[in-house]
């Protein structure tokens, strides 16, 4: 474990998080949560644990994100609040 | 030339020949990989989730970068269910076996008393039959948890 990677990928995966809530066009919030999960990913990687990033990888950014633009392209693209 | 012009232009909104010769290219290799994933889980990072994952992910970039039914027709809705139920049934047949030969639920030592490898081998041995199950279910599941959303339930066009 290096301790200053670890703050780096940390601070980057709490300014996604903040990004992913307040903006307001549901695709990009889509984007910026794979971008999230892949920075999670890398996160798990770093601290050792493989299984959990592999598993973060193919699900958080892999088929989640296909599946939440699925869902976008049947509902409106903007958020209302 | 006039051929590639005269194909461009009756191909459909949102199709590009670009993408789908990669992902004609990239699918087998995806497979491969998955399967691999699956069947090296029980002693490296990887398993029958993630194997099973990436199987399903295979279809689902099959299915945005063609159309729906593309996918269908390699992998046609019945067998997508047959295979994820034989899957489940694996996974429980197993550990069921493994109680009927007296011992715990998913003790996969039991089984040495039908094909006697030894307790340690079938240990190694049960687990992958387990994860080779699970693989089979999560595919089925990701790929039918795609085409419903992708088309509202309906199995036509999709995306």
């Amino acid at each position: 474990m290096i301790w200053d990677l670890d703050l780096l990928i940390l601070l980057l995966v709490v300014s996604c998080a903040l990004a992913a809530i307040t903006v307001k066009d549901l695709l990009s919030a889509t984007v910026i949560f794979g971008v999230y999960s892949f920075l999670m990913c890398l996160l798990w990687a770093e601290m050792g644990a493989v299984d959990v990033a592999f598993t973060e990888a193919t699900v958080g950014a892999g088929v989640s994100t296909v599946l939440f633009i699925a869902a976008i392209l049947h509902t409106s693209r903007r958020s209302k609040d | 030339m006039k051929l590639l012009q005269e194909r461009t232009e009756k191909q459909k909104f949102g199709e590009s020949l670009i993408i789908q010769t990669a992902v004609r290219m990239m699918v087998p290799f995806i497979q491969l990989f998955g399967l691999y994933v699956i069947v090296h889980g029980h002693y490296s990072p990887g398993g029958g989730f993630q194997g099973g994952v990436i199987l399903g992910a295979s279809f689902v970039l099959l299915a945005l970068a063609f159309d729906l039914r593309t996918s269908v027709r390699y992998m046609s809705e019945r067998v997508n269910n047959t295979l994820g139920n034989v899957g489940v049934l694996i996974y429980t047949g197993v550990a069921v076996l493994c109680a009927l030969f007296g011992g715990l639920f998913l003790d996969y030592s039991a089984l040495d008393a039908i094909i006697p490898l030894g307790p340690i081998a079938w240990r190694s041995f049960g687990i992958f039959l387990v994860e080779v199950g699970v693989g089979l279910a999560v595919m089925s599941i990701m790929v039918s948890l795609f085409w419903d959303l992708g088309s509202g339930g309906e199995m036509d066009e999709g995306l």
